[in-house]
């Protein structure tokens, strides 16, 4: 076969949804603004849905393509599934929501569409080049659905300030590539690889390149020190799209790191190893201790979202085939955590039919919705890691990898500023269950959301541990074919 | 399949109470009770069909159901035989004792209860490791919402502490409970148990799992969520707490500590002894200057306790059995205790010692079965306190006579403290023309009260009927001991047969191997 043409159907899963984010969009324009958002974001899904048969169709075994630019192997298979159903998840809850707006437009579910090819070319990179540019795609669309509600100063704000500072954090990592590619004289992953493995002693120049390359990405995870817009961009942007950045960027952000520090930096590990630790132990702690004080629900999802990060993070820094597989799993279960803590947030209303914004909006939800209240309920023990909720396990498995380690300190310090997370998970149930009913909440966000919901607290739930054994095994397999070489 | 049906029933049932919508107040407490009753029989089935001189670990199943982390593999021993009779046997009585008291969402509060019953129950009889620390962990939650929601008025500061404190504890241990799996690739109890760790880590992975059982039994210092949660909770909350959590810790030392550190066991009775000797006196001191009544027994429980660790930290048979058998009474006769108060709480909505008064004249049905709590606390012989007591004082008599001294004062300051309440709750003359207007017991208190009379009076006369079951585990537990290198302690009031009475300390501790 042609090596182009066998490059085209190994990609089959990019292949789909660029034809498909050009094919809606056309769609779009031609049915008009008002009609289309509800027909087309059902189209994407279906797209995605064939997305994710192509990726689960492929072989097993690893395949590079486009002469060592794109990679698929069981870690991209692994990452795309979790980032196709992260996707689809987040263009079905936004229906309600954006059809009550204004700005409910047909863009949404296309600028969805293409930021989902970036992250799946993210995840597929094995160059450097071919990762920027999944990581643009993702993060220009990401941009325009951040200030998506364009009418409103705040989501413009949002917008603006996300792109400004991912626009720093972009040319810090171009930085960063220039230098690697100038001491290592390459871009691929796997020349970088064989080079490092080949040189004596460690060239400055390719660790202060790495040092650029991580703190651009870092950005992306919003790891901190680099986390500063994380709140403020999902306070402003439209709560669906708030869902979203929660997500599935998260996911193909950190397959990125991991990718890129494994197979291309793998004779460094000593060395970003403490880098990871750093950023992983940071994130922890602020995530934890900065979430106390805030009122507005999507603020503090914002620094929950940080912890989880750092928790995550736990696994890379651990190194080993042990802690990947435990940071897949935990980013395959902390995507239904997070997805359906922002379903539930969306599902409420106010009275006066404004969205619930506010901590107190949520008081006495136990009365008036017992079933939503009861699935926040175990969102939060999850994001707690409190078992036998199933978020307990991947923290178990992240904090495992590092003991076997040898990063027993590390371990110890998570778990204590989980017990600090706990608190201020625990003061969302509290507000749900012990206080009186405050602002009367109504919901009216469709049966759609209410499956979704459902979904993901049976997850989320003591039942969701019998599904831990499959995912772990995929997640498992992932890892393993990522240290294959 | 009899443990994993005791375990799974109670939240099947807590599901239907919680998602079926025709289940009012009224039929939810009537399921309620049908099912703990239901698993009182079965865990009287599995008593009936426990055999005493058979294998150590009887009714034992395993199910490789979430690899690659933990397994469904559970099965008792004689101590959790006992612990998870007397988990069953509170809990009807625990239902009985809500049924006027709590009007509000009682649905949601059976269930609440259900799965505290399946929680405990999965506590005692894992044997997995993790899947003892889900079941251990997992109860803070339906107990944080128990507290939460239906107590009294600073509730949530109380919820907040119980939950908090005992959380910080536990990830210590999860932290020495993965360390230890990955050491020993296995992560049933069993062969933990007889795997020989290095000296030296012991000591490391016996302060982590004391950091979670001494805050779960609770040890002084950190005892200070107990009074919280205790006056917080509603009664039936506060009899779940004293009767089966506070068992945890002790449980805990029996099964991990005592088998998996015997050299760090050994090697740290001091500490242990020595808090409970400090507490033990300090907390009969603070219950004797306490004027809310749920408070005062909560601080007793912490004196027990305290006979708990001492007896289980001795290190020979006795104190062990000793300690066993507190954990029984204590559960026991606190939560009848805090069941009394509930009596009179939901009569007069107060706890205030000093409001009530004269309740022997008024109240007598009621002030017998008191007194009779009151001396089974105080250890009168032919209650269940006597015998636990005297056998963990002869216990660590035969370890350290000097903690002996100090735990016996406290047998003295507990007198006080419980007669000097009773004194003022039933003797003297009623507070108020309330007071004095409060009915006597109802049939439905007299029928919770009386089960626990006789349990109590049976295992003081006759204790052997649950002492039997325990002492092949015992005996194993002390095997894993054997030979170990004890700490110092001071002992000059041992008699040494044979030896001059001023032996060198080192010479009357070699004289104990």
């Amino acid at each position: 076969m042609n090596p182009t043409f066998a490059s085209i159907l190994t990609a089959g899963p990019e292949l789909v949804l660029t034809i498909g984010s050009l094919l809606t969009l056309m769609l779009g324009t031609f049915l008009g603004q008002d009609k289309a958002l509800k027909p087309l974001t059902y189209v994407a899904v279906f797209i995605l849905a064939i997305a994710g048969w192509a990726v689960l169709k492929a072989p097993a075994e690893t395949v590079v393509a486009f002469d060592g630019l794109y990679i698929a192997d069981s870690f991209s298979a692994f990452l795309k599934v979790l980032i196709l159903a992260a996707a689809a998840a987040s263009m079905l809850l936004a229906l309600p929501y954006l059809g009550e707006s204004r700005t409910g437009r047909f863009e949404y579910p296309v600028l969805l569409m293409l930021a989902t090819l970036g992250m799946t070319m993210m995840v597929s990179a094995n160059d450097l080049l071919s990762l920027y540019v999944g990581l643009e795609l993702q993060s220009l669309a990401a941009y325009v659905l951040a200030a998506f509600h364009r009418g409103e100063s705040k989501s413009s704000e949002a917008g603006l300030k996300y792109f400004v500072l991912g626009a720093l954090a972009s040319g810090i990592l171009l930085y960063g590539i220039t230098l690697v590619y100038g001491f290592a004289g390459a871009t691929g992953f796997d020349a970088i690889h064989d080079v490092l493995a080949g040189q004596g002693e460690r060239s400055l120049g390719v660790l202060i390149g790495l040092v650029f390359i991580l703190s651009g990405l870092a950005f992306k995870i919003s790891a901190v020190p680099f986390h500063m817009w994380t709140p403020d961009v999902y306070e402003g942007a439209p709560t669906p799209v708030a869902a979203f950045f929660s997500a599935a960027p998260k996911a193909a952000a950190m397959g990125l790191l991991v990718r890129v520090l494994v197979s291309a930096f793998g004779p460094m590990a000593l060395d970003w190893q403490q880098i990871v630790v750093f950023l992983s132990v940071a994130s922890m702690i602020l995530g934890a201790v900065a979430a106390i004080g805030q009122t507005n629900i999507k603020r503090l999802l914002a620094y929950s979202s940080i912890a989880n990060i750092g928790f995550a993070l736990v696994g890379l820094s651990a190194a080993s085939p042990q802690g990947i597989e435990a940071l897949l799993f935990y980013v395959a279960v902390y995507l239904a955590m997070t997805l359906g803590t922002f379903l539930v947030v969306l599902q409420l209303r106010r009275a006066d039919g404004e969205a619930v914004e506010l901590l107190s909006d949520l008081s006495g939800l136990s009365k008036a919705r017992p079933a939503l209240a009861a699935a926040m309920a175990i969102f939060m023990f999850s994001l707690a890691g409190i078992p036998p909720l199933l978020g307990f396990w991947p923290k178990f498995a992240v904090f495992q990898a590092a003991i076997v380690a040898g990063m027993v300190p590390l371990a110890l310090l998570g778990f204590v500023t989980s017990v600090v997370a706990a608190y201020y998970y625990l003061r969302v149930v509290k507000v749900m269950y012990f206080d009186e009913p405050g602002v009367a909440v109504t919901s009216d966000g469709g049966r759609t959301n209410g499956v979704m919901i459902a979904a993901a607290a049976l997850f989320c739930s003591p039942l969701g541990m019998l599904a831990m054994t499959p995912i772990v095994a995929a997640a498992g397999r992932a890892s393993a074919s990522l240290f294959l070489r | 399949m009899l443990l994993s049906t005791m375990i799974l029933l109670p939240v099947l049932v807590a599901v239907v109470l919680v998602s079926l919508p025709g289940v009012d107040a009224a039929r939810a407490r009537l399921l309620a009770l049908v099912t703990t009753v239901v698993e009182f029989v079965l865990g009287l089935m599995l008593w009936q069909g426990f055999d005493n001189a058979g294998q150590a670990f009887q009714f034992v199943e395993y199910v490789p159901l979430f690899e690659p982390y933990f397994a469904w593999h559970l099965g008792i021993d004689g101590i959790a035989l006992m612990l998870i009779l007397l988990s069953v046997f509170l809990m009807p009585l625990c239902i009985l004792a809500s049924w006027e008291s709590v009007q509000k969402r009682v649905p949601e509060y059976m269930a609440a209860f259900l799965i505290m019953e399946s929680l405990m129950i999965g506590t005692f009889a894992a044997r997995d490791i993790f899947l003892f620390y889900v079941f251990f962990e997992a109860g803070l939650i339906p107990m944080f919402l128990i507290i939460g929601i239906w107590g009294g008025a600073r509730r949530i500061y109380a919820s907040y502490k119980f939950f908090l404190y005992t959380l910080l504890g536990s990830v210590l241990m999860l932290v020495a409970m993965i360390y230890m799996v990955g050491e020993v690739g296995s992560t049933d109890i069993g062969v933990l148990s007889t795997h020989d760790f290095d000296p030296g880590v012991q000591f490391w992975l016996f302060l982590a799992f004391f950091a979670s059982f001494a805050v779960k039994m609770p040890m002084w210092p950190v005892h200070t969520w107990l009074p919280d949660a205790h006056v917080e909770a509603p009664t039936a909350g506060s009899v779940i707490l004293a009767g089966v959590l506070l068992k945890l810790g002790g449980y805990g030392f029996v099964r991990f500590s005592l088998p998996m550190f015997p050299d760090a066991s050994a090697q740290l009775i001091w500490l242990v002894l020595g808090l409970s000797m400090v507490a033990v006196v300090y907390t009969s001191l603070v219950a004797l200057v306490q004027n809310d009544m749920k408070k005062l027994i909560a601080y007793s429980s912490v004196a027990h306790m305290a006979f708990v660790t001492a007896g289980l930290f001795a290190l020979n048979t006795q104190g062990i059995e000793g300690s066993l058998v507190m954990m029984l009474s204590h559960g026991l006769v606190s939560g009848a205790l805090f069941l009394c108060v509930g009596v009179v709480y939901d009569r007069l909505h107060t706890r205030e010692i000093s409001r009530y008064g004269g309740l022997a004249d008024t109240m007598p049905r009621y002030a017998l079965l008191l007194l009779f709590f009151t001396m089974a606390s105080v250890g009168l012989p032919a209650t269940s306190g006597f015998v636990a007591e005297f056998l963990v004082l002869l216990g660590l008599y035969q370890t350290s006579s000097w903690a002996t001294f100090v735990m016996t004062t406290g047998i003295i300051l507990g007198a006080a403290y419980m007669l000097w309440l009773y004194r003022r709750i039933a003797f003297g003359a009623a507070a108020a023309d309330d007071t004095r207007a409060m009915p006597d017991l109802s049939v439905r208190e007299i029928a919770i009260l009386l089960p626990i009379t006789a349990a109590v009076l049976w295992m003081g006369i006759s204790p052997k009927a649950f002492q039997e079951p325990m002492k092949p585990a015992i005996a194993s537990i002390v095997a894993r001991l054997d030979g170990r290198q004890l700490a110092t302690v001071p002992t000059d009031m041992t008699l040494t047969p044979g030896l001059p009475a001023l032996a060198a300390p080192a010479a009357a501790a070699e004289a104990h191997h």
